[in-house]
């Protein structure tokens, strides 16, 4: 197999080395990718939808349509994983663990208790990870606001700097995880439920395409934002501005809760009970 | 384009790619990958492709170590290869 | 040997990457662990997008985003493409970036479901088991 796969990775790599000598020499400006579509855009952006970030532009006007369904594949993705892991029944072997908060003394049940002790005073932890670690715990909870809030600037921000949709969402679904992982699952999963994450990332999806169709309601094309002007009440120009911003918030929520669902179901096998 | 940052970071790219296949630990594998998406984005920052360096470094670099490090966990670390 | 100086000297960086893709693709076909296989596709996937974002570099061009007075739509009256580097491959490939990560979770959930049962991430091992039942 490794001599096959060897020769199959030779005889390809040398095709592609043979096949360099025609290409354009690199970041070469007169090469034919940088000549005849890309100037237009780089020229006009401004002009047709004042958004100075032309990879936003492109990414939510021009290109809106096929966005969108970038889009739809990873809330798709999101619900195959859940699909193929979520499981509804407990862990095998039915021990809880517990952590007395004042001593700090581990307490191990050999059954699941009939009523569950009082969480102020026992805090049941995860029962193959237990290492309990005051400064990763609250150095993390000082850092998480900040994180989010910066996911949201990236959002908003992303017509004039690098960033967007996609980056927001996905920093602000890390922020979840960073939760996750230094405090435990259950304390993510109380701060973000499984229906929540559910319903979010469809509603990205649907935030996207109700746009669209709303500016086919106007008249307008599908995803046309300049249709949209009427109802915002500013010009065309400023109307697709506003419109990339209203989808790149679809994104973000949609790849926000994706990120998070994933995340959840792997870390604890489909179970969510405990996580890493 | 500076070539020798250019140079010396492909030449990492190109270590990492290979350490992260020959390791014989899985999360050591998760981690070296972690690695070389934090070249790859710095390579794309280079480039002067900013948005495309901002998204690895939050997806590459952020999310899928920690989705390769969950898996990992979940499953085995053992590797024969 | 003289004419292949400049050949080398312009494209060099194909060739990193031409490897690049060859280790992962070399890792999706030899290796016998399913999660380094997972991790040979997501090197195949980054030196090709790679490839694409190189094809919009360009000497002397600075970044795609363009330089604007206060407000909107003031300002950036003279905008020369050839200042801007090419941002078309970066949207194209800002898109496969997060499609990648979503692939990797379902691969990541495959790669769960089968050690759930089989025991095992060796794929020699798992077919072992499926011949024996």
């Amino acid at each position: 197999m490794k001599a096959l796969a060897l020769a199959i990775v030779v005889l390809v790599g040398g095709l592609l080395v043979s096949a360099t000598v025609d290409f354009p020499d690199w970041a070469d400006p007169n090469s034919p990718a940088s000549r005849h579509v890309s100037p237009r855009y780089i020229e006009k952006t401004m002009e047709e939808t004042s958004v100075p970030n032309i990879v936003t532009a492109v990414l939510a006007d021009y290109r809106g349509y096929d966005t969108m369904f970038e889009t739809a594949v990873v809330f798709t993705a999101g619900v195959a994983c859940f699909l193929l892991l979520r499981r509804r029944e407990p862990r095998p072997g039915p021990s809880r663990v517990y952590r007395h908060r004042a001593t700090g003394v581990i307490v191990e049940m050999n059954r699941v208790p009939d009523k569950e002790p009082s969480p102020d005073v026992f805090k049941r932890i995860d029962d193959d990870w237990t290492p309990h670690d005051l400064i990763v715990m609250n150095v993390c909870r000082l850092l998480i606001p900040f994180i989010q809030l910066f996911a949201l600037y990236v959002i908003a921000h992303g017509h004039h700097s690098p960033g967007g949709g996609f980056q927001g969402g996905v920093i602000l679904g890390a922020s979840v995880i960073l939760m996750a992982l230094s405090w435990d699952l259950r304390t993510a999963m109380l701060r973000m439920k499984e229906t929540a994450t559910g319903l979010m990332s469809a509603m990205g999806v649907f935030i996207y395409a109700g746009v669209g169709a709303l500016a086919l309601a106007l008249g307008g094309n599908f995803l046309d934002y300049a249709a949209l002007s009427p109802l915002l009440r500013v010009d065309p120009v400023a109307a697709r501005s506003l419109g990339i911003f209203f989808v790149e918030v679809g994104v973000g929520l949609a790849v926000m809760a994706t990120m998070v669902l994933i995340y959840k179901n792997l870390a604890s096998e489909g179970r969510l009970d405990q996580g890493l | 384009m500076i070539w020798q940052i250019d140079l010396a970071v492909l030449l990492l790219v190109v270590i990492c790619a290979v350490g992260a296949l020959a390791v014989k630990d899985l999360m050591g594998a998760a981690i070296l990958f972690g690695a070389y998406s934090f070249l790859m984005c710095i390579l794309w920052a280079v480039m002067g492709a900013v948005d495309v360096a901002f998204t690895e470094a939050s997806v590459g670099a952020g999310v899928s170590t920690v989705f390769f490090v969950a898996a990992v966990f979940r499953t085995s670390r053992r590797t024969k290869d | 040997m003289e004419e292949y100086i400049p050949l080398l000297l312009t494209k060099y960086n194909y060739w990193v990457y031409i490897t690049l893709m060859m280790i992962g693709l070399w890792a999706m076909i030899a290796k016998n662990n399913l999660v380094k296989k997972i991790v040979g596709m997501n090197i195949f996937q980054t030196a090709i997008i790679l490839f694409y974002v190189s094809i919009g570099a360009k000497y002397g061009g600075t970044i795609p985003i363009i330089q604007h007075g206060p407000g909107h739509g003031h300002g950036a009256a003279q905008i020369k493409a050839l200042a801007y580097i090419n941002p078309l491959p970066h949207v194209l490939m800002l898109t496969a970036i997060v499609v990648s990560v979503a692939t990797l979770g379902v691969a990541l959930a495959l790669v769960i479901k089968i050690h759930r049962r089989h025991r095992t991430l060796e794929e020699d091992e798992i077919l072992e088991q499926l011949r024996e039942s």
